[in-house]
């Protein structure tokens, strides 16, 4: 199925750019007419995805982020967040609630499983030294789609 | 911008304002630890009421001042809490932590 919308954004890992990043992707879906919990979800989602490719894709350095975005008829939405930075090696792990590499910063763990919560799908692809790349999914039931 | 302030016999109240994620939590962090450290409080008040924006950095946030209130024999209440946050501290499970008041909004 061909997206009926879609958009491409990359940006410098630097942290003020997580806010940025949010209110983007916000803009973009606004036009599938989300309610205010469903935009706030996909918010806080693309927000958790973002902080990860800063804090722990590019943990010493600054690289890029690259976010895309598509738009469905059936009203899925997903948004892929890419880094290019040094991969995770156990996935499986770093989805587990509570776990992380952060350390003296009070990271909660809980990222993923924010993501997970908020989301229909949540899909992480890695490897060691290789790109990062986390896909969420979420059905948007337009509020005058009776077929939602 | 975060603001602490005495709101009665050992208890601070710390109003947070704006978005709380990575970048914006160090700043409010060292805001509320600072005054924590001087008053060395038996109540510390996370008032939630100006928060336009939480994600899991929120939830690090009262994770810490939760555990500094336990080093120093004080508690901890969480005021004011908007419903979307709301639902990202229950992910947490936070809510059997610290004291959630839920005026001001629906509960679920």
């Amino acid at each position: 199925m061909n997206p009926i919308n879609s958009m491409k954004l990359d940006f410098e890992s630097r942290s003020v750019n997580e806010g940025f990043a949010r209110s983007a992707v916000s803009a973009f879906i606004a036009q599938l007419d989300p309610t205010v919990d469903q935009l706030a979800d996909i918010k806080t989602s693309v927000s958790e995805a973002v902080t990860n490719c800063i804090v722990h894709g590019y943990r010493d350095r600054i690289g890029r982020v690259y976010i895309s975005a598509a738009l469905y008829e059936d009203g899925r939405i997903v948004i892929k967040i890419k880094d290019k930075g040094c991969g995770i090696e156990n996935v499986e792990q770093a989805m587990e609630p509570l776990f992380t590499t952060g350390n003296s910063d009070e990271r909660s763990g809980l990222g993923f499983s924010v993501m997970q919560s908020l989301m229909d799908k949540v899909k992480v692809r890695s490897k060691p030294g290789g790109p990062t790349v986390v896909t969420l999914e979420r059905r948007i039931s337009s509020k005058g789609d009776t077929n939602a | 911008m975060t603001t602490v302030e005495k709101t009665g016999e050992g208890e601070l109240t710390a109003r947070l304002a704006g978005d709380i994620d990575h970048h914006s939590v160090g700043e409010m962090r060292d805001i509320i630890d600072d005054a924590v450290d001087r008053d060395r409080p038996c109540l510390l008040v996370l008032d939630f009421g100006a928060v336009t924006f939480m994600d899991s950095s929120g939830i690090g946030l009262v994770m810490g001042r939760y555990k500094r209130m336990d080093e120093i024999g004080g508690k901890l209440k969480i005021t004011n809490v908007p419903p979307q946050m709301r639902k990202v501290m229950r992910i947490s499970g936070i809510d059997r932590l610290a004291t959630i008041d839920n005026k001001g909004g629906t509960s679920k």
